[in-house]
């Protein structure tokens, strides 16, 4: 049996994606001293996909990450590392294999739906079911859980969690958690980094579907175009908002991952001594400027009072021109790294 | 983006911040809390007022006895009926029919508490439904 109080001595470190973050946090306290930034760029976090027969409060889905638990398998395996998953259909049992783990004083992971989660702030409570979380330790029928993107541990009642951990919907979590079981005494940090860089490249260059990568970003720049003509001003209005919400509400970005990435390009030239990938960095933090550029336009039309009429194809002339550049960085960071 | 431009506009996240990652001035990345961005801020402004309309809606439709109470429950958890389906494991066509007021005012008690448990109502307050949308979900 638990007892009823228990706290891991677990770190919380604050980041900017809940997934990578988890990650970070993870492989630190086991041991494996890494920075967010890093953990992205070795679980290969960074992508682009365009769903629209995937709805997210009636809207079509844009994402900036790939599917969930991806960057810490990714990671994981880049570090020779080994992680136990779980899922369940029983919340019981989810509950009961939870106390367990960190009965035995270890940190685990789990995704999570955010609608139920008690510690959002409520402007961003929305039905979206891949938000990772590390539970910490409990106090009596409180847990301690230590949610990535928030300045501090936070705390969940058993009763939230088990609605958080069985979210329904879209990507539901089905009680998925996970936890580290096994780290080597040594890591080799500088061949993950490559197998990292090289698994990005692909999944935004070499997938042969046209809604993923750089394609991807080119199919929506094609769409959005189309938007006011096809939906009218105002649903044209509530998918471009829906884009920017996915690409700048805490946690996701499509902006800030580029960001991060650049972050990790950066520490990558060091560990790698490869001075080459500190320009690649720079072209990189220009990409994400340019994102950011596309939401700021985007919003003129949330707002409804679009400036010199109609913004959309030059969002759309954005969003083109980003993936151009990101098409011609991804295949230099190929060619670099090969 | 540089760290002196990382934007602080509050709006959404309350008493937290959020992670920017930005570089110095020596071009070096570095992490930024931020209070938000007016961009994000609009575009969740105007998610919540898409809500708050399908709230008035619908409860417009609750006054006039064409749907029953569950329907704005239903909207106020931004569920449709797929979802809400599934969350108290029903048939989709069983949660439709609990849409119309004469069947939900017949509903049994087990029913009602599946419902109440989601929505983090009792049972009682399933049959109340406010005069308007005054959104207590949403932002400010």
């Amino acid at each position: 049996m638990v007892p009823n109080s228990l706290k891991i001595n677990f770190v919380h470190r604050q980041s900017a994606h809940c997934e990578s973050g988890v990650a970070a946090n993870l492989l630190s306290h086991h041991g494996i001293n890494i920075s967010e930034s890093l953990a992205f760029g070795i679980g290969a976090a960074l992508f682009f996909g365009y769903f629209p027969f995937i709805k997210i409060n009636g809207l079509p889905l844009t994402t900036f990450r790939g599917a969930t638990g991806q960057i810490l398998k990714r990671a994981t395996k880049g570090l020779g590392v080994q992680a136990k998953r779980h899922r369940f259909r029983d919340p019981e049992k989810a509950m009961n294999a939870l106390d367990r783990i960190i009965g035995q004083g270890i940190p685990v992971g789990m995704q999570t739906g955010v609608y139920w989660l008690p510690y959002f702030p409520p402007a961003l409570r929305f039905h979206f079911n891949a938000h990772n979380i590390v539970v910490y330790g409990k106090e009596g029928t409180e847990y301690l859980v230590s949610d990535p993107v928030f300045d501090e541990p936070v705390v969940c009642s058993r009763t939230d969690l088990i609605k958080a951990r069985f979210a329904q919907g879209a990507l539901a979590p089905k009680g998925k958690m996970y936890y580290l079981t096994r780290v080597p005494d040594h890591v080799d940090i500088a061949m993950a980094i490559v197998r990292g860089i090289r698994d990005v490249c692909k999944t935004m260059l070499k997938i042969p579907f046209p809604l993923i990568g750089v394609r991807g970003i080119r199919f929506l720049a094609r769409q959005i175009a189309n938007w006011p003509e096809k939906l009218g001003e105002s649903r044209a209005s509530l998918n471009i908002g829906h884009v920017i919400r996915m690409q700048e509400e805490i946690g996701t970005g499509g902006a800030g991952f580029r960001f991060i990435y650049a972050a990790f390009l950066q520490e990558a030239a060091e560990i790698l001594g490869e001075k080459r990938l500190l320009n690649i960095s720079k072209r990189m933090t220009e990409i994400g400027d340019r994102w950011r550029e596309f939401a700021l336009f985007g919003v003129r039309n949330c707002k409804g009072r679009a400036l010199e009429g109609n913004t959309y194809p030059a969002m759309a002339d954005i969003l083109l021109d980003c993936a151009n550049q990101e098409d011609k960085l991804f295949r230099d960071l190929a060619d670099l790294i090969s | 983006m540089r760290k002196k431009n990382v934007p602080q506009d509050s709006g959404i996240l309350d008493r937290w911040h959020e992670i920017k990652y930005a570089i110095d001035d020596d071009g070096c990345y570095v992490l930024a809390p931020s209070v938000g961005w007016e961009p994000a801020n609009i575009a969740n402004k105007q998610a919540w007022e898409l809500i708050s309309k399908q709230l008035d809606d619908v409860i417009k439709r609750i006054q006039a006895q064409d749907l029953s109470p569950l329907a704005y429950y239903m909207v106020k958890n931004q569920m449709d009926i797929r979802l809400l389906a599934k969350y108290v494991r029903l048939s989709r066509w069983r949660v439709r029919r609990h849409l119309n007021p004469a069947a939900f005012r017949r509903l049994k008690t087990s029913i009602l508490e599946r419902y109440a448990k989601t929505f983090n109502v009792s049972t009682e307050q399933l049959f109340d439904v406010p005069e308007s949308s005054i959104f207590d979900n949403g932002p400010k």
